[in-house]
């Protein structure tokens, strides 16, 4: 156990690397999602289309595969990508966009249909009725889903140790083979995430116990 | 199609919505059309990146290059999943009927035990089976899945459970049965079969988690595809890409799309509206879909 | 209704036939034999002794590197090829094991210790450094072979000479290794860059993405080997003698092994075996002299 405390200062700088991994990807994959979900629910067929196979595909694409393309794939076609970090963020943001526009998407068809009727019969266009009526209503009961797809996305970082990031996973690695595979160092690595994953799903929990009672 | 944002439009709506559509699809395929060309100018569609699949360098044979891919790499993907699905389901099962158990400090350690392996990374579990625990790769592997999934399953189960009229217990009570008897004969049944579009959705996620080996050692699909790779040069990533992100979403748009049959079919059977498909984490592999995609 | 039944039951009989199909891979083509000395040498082994069970048995299962071009390398045939491998073959054949009859198993760095304590294989000739922190938990006869960590640039990359120009640099490593651990440890402004194996880090060098790889000079070498430009520089900055692991109680077996080795080492079949892979792009060295340490 005293190899968690003795290496605390190496965990601590995992864990910030982990934090920001999930910040920027989270930043990323929410702005994607939110146009990925508007396109889904678009008049226009050929964009819903688009939308539609985005969605599909990376939901059953596994991560791993995901980077992958990025860090081996890409290079091929000309595409250099600064290694590690900033390319884990925009695989981290790409694949979790999907989800992110799935709870965006349940959410709005969520919003009871005369409102969107309401607003329409007033002449409000397309564009209005999503942002003046239906969205802020949606936001209400995204929230608990997309709390539960950054707590993914905050597990999902941990793909980013195999492709040339140090995060949590990547630390524990170094300090397990530096400690002869002391079963405590993953023991600390566990307890980093954890402090990020039970009280975000508590919250979670919380505001969806809300939402039901505010329906 | 989502009817809560516009009416059926009328001729001149639907004009211009064609139009629009027709306007979109053509800058997205212009889009494409241009990203092709930029790649075929970078040589990637020429026979010399692509021959590794009909007529491969090295005195190799394209049947033992395909051997390798299929039957090796899917193969060994399938086996992760095959030997731990079932183990995650049982373990699943158990602990989900240990919470039902009505002395709230005896269902702690369950809770505990749910709490704790659904909020860590896949990956991080495997790690601890093969470098703490001195598992070879593909016990590490399986490990892995089987903790985390076992968590999800519960969970999934519970609610199943947690959804069923109260009617169908106090019934069951009614009739003589024990706790233990009522569960086994009356609950249980329902709410696996209520759940099965969640659980069968969750094995996607099994499945797509199993491409974590990748990163400990594990033989599994994606590993083929690289050693492919390096055995006959990077040229050739391109080609062994294309077949194993086929592969994978061959075998996990067909899951999906069962996951999506069966709850249609449960909904039919029972007369209730189909159950969603329920989203109660996502994994490293990602969240199950959350319910039968509106078609466009 | 019926259709789509009869597509689940298609489907369920796919994957159990895909399932099926893995159960029995392995080397189902015969690798070519290249006349090693399967001729009947049953030679006598002490009662109950390692070699008496594998002579016994007719066959033993060998832990090997499938990923290290020179060393131990498996095609999509299944059949490794490498110094590694001949070695193993000439071992194999001293036991009157014939080389068809040796189960490769793929034995990755994290996990040799373990293979060997299970008793998942017989023994381990996998670019295997000895050290005595692996001997607390493993036998080692050898060394085999003596290497040791370099540096791997872009051959018109004149700025690094050796390990004390990576100062500010990219250097590719695998993680968890070894190798990125003496980085780690001695080089502490050297920018450390990870992946899961050392041909994922080949592509980043060549775009400029890193400066630098660094591990083991021969695995470079065989790197440096398949491309013109690429280039091993310096001399190694470390010792990596490569011995073959066993179980760590089994003195008799691992004495025996290092009787063979020093055979080997005499006759030229160790060098035979080195020109005929290794041999093929770097220089044959004098066979080193093996360890028959005490515990």
């Amino acid at each position: 156990m005293g190899v968690i405390f003795d290496n605390a200062s190496t965990y601590v700088d995992g864990f910030v690397v982990t934090l920001r991994l999930t910040a920027y990807a989270g930043a990323l994959a929410l702005v994607l999602g939110v146009i990925v979900a508007g396109l889904r629910v678009a008049p226009l067929r050929s964009l819903r289309l688009f939308a539609a196979a985005w969605v599909e595909v990376l939901r059953n694409t596994p991560l791993t595969l995901v980077f992958f393309f990025m860090v081996l794939v890409a290079p091929q076609f000309g595409i250099l990508l600064p290694l590690g970090f900033w390319t884990a963020v925009l695989c981290l943001g790409l694949y979790t966009s999907a989800f992110v526009a799935e709870a965006v998407r349940s959410g709005i068809n969520g919003v009871g249909v005369g409102q969107a009727e309401a607003a329409r019969s007033i002449g409000l266009t397309f564009g209005q009725t999503l942002r003046e009526v239906v969205l802020p209503q949606a936001v209400r009961s995204t929230i608990p889903p997309l709390i539960n797809v950054l707590i993914a996305l905050t597990k999902n970082t941990s793909v980013a140790a195999g492709f040339a990031t140090v995060e949590l996973i990547g630390v524990g690695r170094r300090l397990s083979t530096a400690n002869a595979g002391d079963p405590w160092v993953l023991v600390g690595v566990a307890a980093f995430y954890l402090v990020i994953t039970i009280p975000a799903g508590l919250l979670a929990s919380a505001l969806e116990r809300r939402v039901a009672f505010a329906r | 199609m989502t009817t809560v944002l516009y009416d059926a439009p009328g001729p001149v709506t639907r004009r211009r919505e064609r139009i629009g559509s027709v306007v979109g699809a053509l800058v997205i395929l212009v889009a494409l059309f241009f990203a092709l060309r930029y790649a075929a100018g970078r040589g990637v569609f020429q026979a010399d990146h692509w021959d590794v699949l009909y007529d491969p360098p090295k005195n190799q044979t394209a049947a033992s290059v395909w051997r390798s891919i299929v039957v090796r790499g899917l193969g060994a993907t399938l086996r992760a999943a095959a030997v731990a699905a079932p183990l995650a389901l049982v373990l699943g099962l158990l602990l989900a009927l240990w919470r039902t158990t009505r002395w709230t400090w005896l269902r702690l350690p369950a809770v505990a035990v749910v709490e704790l392996f659904r909020g860590l990374p896949v990956l991080l579990m495997m790690l601890f089976g093969t470098l703490a625990l001195d598992m070879d790769p593909f016990s590490g592997v399986v490990f892995g899945l089987v903790v985390y999934n076992m968590a999800i399953f519960a969970e999934i189960l519970r609610a199943g459970l947690a959804a069923l009229p109260r009617g169908q217990t106090e019934a069951a009570y009614a009739i003589g049965l024990t706790r233990w008897q009522a569960l086994r004969t009356v609950q249980l049944p329902q709410a696996v079969r209520t759940m099965l579009p969640s659980l069968v959705a969750q094995l996607v996620v099994l499945l797509k988690d199993s491409s974590l080996g990748f990163i400990v050692s594990y033989p599994e699909l994606l590993k083929s595809i690289q050693n492919n790779g390096q055995y006959f040069g990077n040229r050739y990533f391109v080609a062994l890409f294309v077949v194993g992100a086929g592969t994978y979403l061959a075998v996990n748009l067909t899951l999906s799309w069962f996951a999506r049959w069966l709850s249609r079919r449960t909904g039919a059977r029972t007369g209730r509206p189909a159950a969603p498909v329920l989203a109660v984490e996502a994994g490293a592999g990602g969240a199950p879909p959350t319910g039968p995609l509106t078609a466009p | 209704m019926t259709t789509s039944r009869r597509l689940a039951v298609a489907l369920i009989a796919a994957t159990a036939l895909a399932l099926s199909g893995c159960g029995g891979d392995g080397e189902d083509t015969p690798p070519a034999t290249d006349g090693g000395d399967d001729g009947g040498e049953t030679a006598e082994f002490p009662e109950g002794s390692t070699m008496a069970r594998l002579a016994e048995a007719g066959t033993i299962t060998v832990g090997t590197k499938f990923d290290q071009p020179l060393f131990g390398l498996v095609g999509p045939d299944g059949v490794p090829e490498g110094f590694d491998v001949e070695i193993a073959k000439l071992i194999a054949g001293e036991l009157g094991i014939d080389e068809d009859d040796i189960e490769w198993v793929e034995t990755p760095s994290q996990n040799r210790e373990t293979a060997i304590e299970n008793g998942d294989v017989d023994i381990v000739v996998a670019t295997y450094t000895i050290n005595d922190e692996r001997k607390q938990r493993v036998g080692f006869a050898g060394p085999y072979y003596l290497a040791g960590q370099s540096i791997l640039t872009l051959a018109s990359n004149t700025d690094i000479q050796g390990p004390d120009d990576l100062s500010g640099k990219r250097v590719c490593t695998v993680s968890g290794s070894t190798p990125e651990g003496n980085l780690l440890a001695n080089f502490p402004d050297v920018d450390v860059v990870p992946f899961g194996t050392y041909s994922e880090c080949l592509e980043p060098l060549r775009n400029g993405q890193v400066d630098a790889v660094s591990t083991d000079n021969v695995i470079l070498a065989g790197f440096a080997a398949e491309s013109d430009d690429l280039e091993v520089r310096g001399d190694p900055f470390t010792e990596e003698p490569y011995g073959i692991g066993v179980a760590k109680d089994d003195v008799e077996f691992r004495m025996w092994i290092n009787d063979v080795l020093e055979e080997i080492f005499a006759d030229g079949r160790w060098t035979a075996a080195w020109e005929a892979t290794a041999g093929t792009v770097l220089p044959t060295p004098e066979p080193p002299s093996v360890d028959r340490y005490e515990d």
